[in-house]
């Protein structure tokens, strides 16, 4: 039972990713007075890029063929040990949250390769550039993670999300700097302004459109896919970590019922925030960003030393 | 019986190196069978015909080659043997050996964690042989004998394997210079070029500088111990002030640290390992370096005993220097092999700073966690040296196929190539340490290690170790960064020079064996890393001396350090989810037989012509690194612009040059180099040349001696 829920949830989350993307770019084209496409178009765009017929380089090794699915497929594993509407499901179990970032890892690495593979200067720049930024952020979130896993002392993620709901409404400042930094790192690691740009084509500015210029039909599917899906795993990780409230403790329907809406509240919100500051700020130059990730470390890092500090 | 395993795996492969000997004594061999036709005429025909090709000029260096390898392989078999049996048995073997001084007869000791570096050194030792026959076919006899690399390898494994058994100091220090000097030699193999030979000497000073510091250390546990004894029973029952632990503690991590290279006393290790033949280098870099942090152990934690929380301090700073400084190294190399031995500088550094953590919850009094904490330093020794050696031995490879070592020429070998970039993209998931590869197992337990910081009271040490996970965490990073970089300009891509347009893959299949043999075990410790986690346990209950064993609640799915509460990881369940989810998508994706791929061009923006130079390298891979961290490295660039035309507007040509060198060259190898000179040019003024003035020397050495004893 508790293995068909947790597959259920991970279903769901799965199939919400790309609503959440039609939300956000609703809300982006709300706040620039244009004309928004429906909240269904991402769901469009994939069955359409589905049934056409993928084009690939000559170039291209089996590892281009191959990556999309293990990028998705990664994915939709760190989806499955993500608590989305209930916690204590048996999946979180199988990978705490070092392993998620280890699959966050796994994905880029092949997105990387993916990028590297066809031998152009757009995907060699793309790989560079976000193994560049990758390589300052992933430490910086390890960090924010590690301030809520001391205070838990629990890294799976159910026991921690589950030790925050317990001990209620403790104002923790060591909470508040992760939060921040792990913000900053999620614009960052899923792309968005003032890190990269997910609507340019312009190669100054883009760093993930870069690695996947290449790609198309059902593989470009599966890696947009893939990046929507992440986009919501970090959405999902701080709503879910930092205001827990409202998961459902127990598994009966009502209770699920309930976490599945607040989470949905909660996402909407998250993303509604994050139209508001794309629209408001313009993406830096590519030799700031450092500045702004080891801010990003920093934060993370002054969150553990006041846990350890001022919290025990 | 166990030591009998481990004294064959000895003997095995000195025979191997002895029998390398044999290479040019063909004519011997051939006079006697001569010879010995007369004496036994009976000998069937066809017996007559294998002895015949045996001996033949083309079959017998094959054949012997062949034969040495095997013999080695036999060592290594029986090397991984005792390893396991003593880790099964959970006993302890002790033996002497009437070799060595009339009062000091040689100790032998074998016990769970000797068995483990056996294992450690089995497995790459049975990789290096299935590798080896192939790799040192190219080599000309004339130039480059085999008697000389066949000799001093099995000498250094030889060496190397009883550096374990040793239970004296005088037997360790034998073992131990036998394995350092035997090392010199094969990283002077190729030594008609200069920087090869600069290199080796290098090494060699270091590693006598090394053992002098080690010679020291035994020396001060010595002084303290029963009788001055040099048995290492006599040494752990040694009573040492805190004082004197501590300089024990200075002089060995200086001796081991010297070995295992790190910083900044790591400098013979990007020399010496690119100069060195592949297998060796894989041999050096995956065993050799983990032989040091065995001493270093045996040091500290048996022999010693009562670790202090300093050490542990003085550890993790170090390790973090050291892991850091490697692997921001190894990012801007463009020579294979060298960004290989940085990286292993980098690695060596995290295995330090766990065993640090470890020394610091030992001392503080939380032996459950300090064991947590050794079984991670361990299982990194072991997934490194599991993945090292298949770097290095795949860098042999490509470097005996594009007859290259420079990344920056190589590309798009992925397709010349098939069998040896698949086992290269193993080896780089593992070091990148990503999920189901063993490189991450070793790394998360070294993360839940960190993370038990809250039993600590004291409150520096409660800040220092999260900002050692801080430095961990960052090194993972980048080194997953710099991988990448390494599989995608070498293997991806277009091919950007003639050798790499023309690579083709290895047709000798025992490289290749020697190879997936690696690459297998990295991934089955990936998914199953109780396997190996079952035995650390029980070496860090016997070095540790703690009684309760299991640390880790072994299971063959679920891997839960301290309690599930805390943390949990089923590799397995994992791996399941992926083939799952992957294949689902994969099948259901691909069933329309009209949406199967197309071929065609790459986009080339519609200009047309797109070449391997327009593809980033590894260089401009590099490249924002570079920039960022752009204090790291002592940069120097220069681009110079050939400008023609009105006011010098259209560049016509461009140079760029670029060279990174290590700051511990400029800021402590070259000041004490000058030091020495300086010293040197004093000494000479006494030294006149005039025998008159020699004599008037000797005159009143002898008189101020004369009034000494007087």
């Amino acid at each position: 039972m508790n293995w068909l829920l947790a597959l259920i949830q991970t279903l769901l989350f799965v199939s919400l990713a790309p609503l959440l993307a039609g939300w956000i770019k609703f809300c982006k084209c709300y706040l620039q007075n244009r004309k928004a496409p429906s909240l269904f178009q991402p769901y469009r765009d994939l069955w359409k890029l589905t049934h056409k017929q993928p084009v690939v380089s000559e170039q291209a090794s089996w590892l281009f063929v191959i990556a999309p699915y293990i990028i998705f497929s990664a994915m939709v594993l760190a989806a499955s040990v993500v608590p989305l509407i209930a916690v204590n499901l048996p999946t979180a179990a199988s990978a705490d949250i070092i392993v998620l970032v280890g699959f966050f890892a796994f994905a880029r690495f092949f997105l990387t390769l993916a990028g590297l593979d066809v031998g152009t200067a757009f995907g060699g720049m793309g790989a560079s550039r976000e193994m560049t930024i990758s390589s300052l952020a992933e430490p910086a979130m390890l960090m924010a993670i590690f301030t809520l896993t001391m205070t838990a002392s629990s890294t799976n993620l159910s026991f921690a999300i589950g030790y925050v709901l317990e001990h209620g409404t403790v104002l923790r400042p060591s909470f508040i700097f992760a939060l921040f930094a792990m913000i900053l790192v999620a614009i960052a690691e899923t792309g968005r302004i003032p890190v990269d740009n997910p609507a340019t084509h312009l190669e100054l500015t883009m760093i993930h459109e870069a690695m996947i210029l290449e790609y198309s039909g059902r593989h470009l599917a599966l890696i947009e896919w893939a990046s929507q899906l992440k986009l919501m795993l970090y959405g999902v990780l701080i709503a879910n970590i930092f205001f827990p409230w409202g998961i459902a403790e127990q598994l009966s329907f009502s209770a699920l019922g309930y976490g599945l809406l607040n989470i949905l509240a909660k996402l909407a919100v998250l993303a509604l925030l994050l139209a508001v500051s794309e629209t408001l700020f313009a993406k830096m130059r590519l030799f700031r960003v450092q500045e702004y990730l080891s801010f990003a470390y920093l934060l993370a890092l002054l969150g553990l030393l006041s846990h350890i500090i001022l919290e025990s | 019986m166990i030591l009998f395993l481990a004294y064959c795996a000895v003997i095995f492969s000195l025979l191997s190196g002895f029998l390398a000997l044999l290479m040019r004594q063909r004519n011997t061999f051939s006079a006697l069978f001569i010879y010995g036709l007369e004496k036994i005429p009976k000998l069937p025909q066809s017996y007559l015909q294998i002895i015949n090709t045996c001996l033949s000029e083309k079959y017998y260096p094959l054949y012997l080659q062949r034969l040495v390898f095997f013999l080695l392989g036999i060592s290594g078999v029986f090397a991984v043997l005792a390893g396991l049996s003593i880790l099964i048995n959970q006993g302890v073997e002790t033996d002497q050996l009437s070799l060595g001084l009339p009062w000091l007869p040689w100790h032998v000791r074998f016990d769970s964690l000797s068995g483990l570096f056996y294992l450690i050194i089995g497995i790459a030792v049975i990789a290096t042989s299935l590798y080896g026959p192939g790799y040192v076919k190219g080599y000309d006899e004339q130039h480059h004998p085999f008697a000389v690399l066949g000799l001093f390898t099995g000498i250094f494994i030889a060496g190397m394997l009883m550096v374990l058994l040793a239970d004296d100091a005088f037997f360790f220090m034998i073992a131990w210079e036998l394995m350092s000097v035997s090392s010199y030699f094969l990283v002077a193999f190729q030594h008609e070029q200069s920087a090869n030979r600069r290199a080796a000497f290098l090494y060699l000073i270091m590693a006598q500088v090394g053992a002098m510091f080690i010679i020291l250390g035994f020396g001060v546990l010595t002084s303290y111990a029963d009788g001055y004894s040099f048995t290492f029973d006599a040494l752990r029952h040694a009573e040492l002030s805190t004082s004197w632990a501590t300089i024990a503690f200075v002089l060995s991590l200086i001796g081991f640290g010297m070995k295992a290279g790190l910083v900044p006393v790591h400098v013979w290790l990007p020399e010496a390992h690119p100069v060195a033949p592949s297998h060796i280098s894989a041999l050096m870099s995956g065993v050799m370096l983990k032989v040091a942090l065995y001493g270093m152990i045996r040091f500290c934690f048996d022999l010693l005993g009562d670790v202090q929380t300093q050490w542990g301090v003085v550890l993790i700073i170090i390790g973090a220097i050291s892991a850091l400084g490697g692997i921001f190294y190894a990012l801007m190399q463009t020579n294979l092999k060298r960004l290989l031995a940085y990286s292993s500088v980098e690695n060596m550094g995290i295995i330090f700073m766990v065993l640090g953590l470890s020394i610091i919850f030992q001392a503080q009094g939380h032996p459950e966690i300090a064991a947590l904490g050794f079984i991670a330093a361990l299982f990194h020794a072991f997934n490194h040296s599991l993945f090292k050696s298949l770097l290095f031995l795949g860098a042999g490879v490509i470097q005996h196929q594009v007859h290259e070592l420079n990344i920056g020429l190589m590309g798009g070998l992925i397709k010349r190539m098939p069998h040896t970039s698949k086992l290269m993209l193993v080896a780089c998931m593992s070091i990148s340490s990503l999920p189901l590869f063993n490189g991450f197992v070793s790394e998360w337990l070294a993360f839940q290690t960190a993370l038990q910081v809250d039993v600590l009271e004291d409150g520096v040490l409660r800040s220092l170790i999260p900002v050692a996970a801080a430095a961990l965490a960052l090194t993972a990073a980048l080194a997953a960064a710099c991988f990448v970089k390494v599989y995608g300009i070498v293997f991806l891509g277009q091919a950007r020079s003639r050798n790499s347009e023309k690579a083709q893959e290895i047709d000798d299949k025992g490289m290749l064996a020697g190879l997936s043999l690696l690459a297998g075990l990295c991934f089955l410790f990936g998914v199953f890393p109780a396997i190996i986690i079952q035995f650390l346990n029980q070496v860090a209950s016997q070095i540790l001396a703690q009684s309760s064993a299991n640390t880790i609640n072994i299971d063959w799915l679920w891997l839960t350090p301290v309690s599930a509460e805390h943390a949990s990881y089923a590799a397995p369940l994992v791996l399941m989810g992926v083939l799952i989810a992957g294949a689902i998508c994969y099948r259901y994706l691909r069933r329309d037989p009209a949406m199967a791929l197309r071929k065609s061009d790459t986009w080339d923006c519609g200009y047309g012509g797109l070449t391997p130079r327009m593809q980033y390298d590894c260089i401009s891979f590099s490249m924002p690194l570079r920039r960022i961290f752009s204090k790291v490295w002592q940069i120097e660039e220069t681009i110079d612009k050939q400008q023609q035309g009105a006011h010098s507007q259209q560049v016509t040509d461009i140079q760029y040059q670029l060279s990174i060198q290590d700051y511990s060259w400029a800021k402590i190898y070259y000041p004490i180099e000058k030091m020495v000179n300086h010293l040197a040019r004093l000494v000479g003024r006494i030294q006149t040349g005039n025998i008159r003035v020699y004599l008037a020397y000797s005159f009143a050495t002898l008189i101020v001696l004369l009034w000494m004893v007087s």
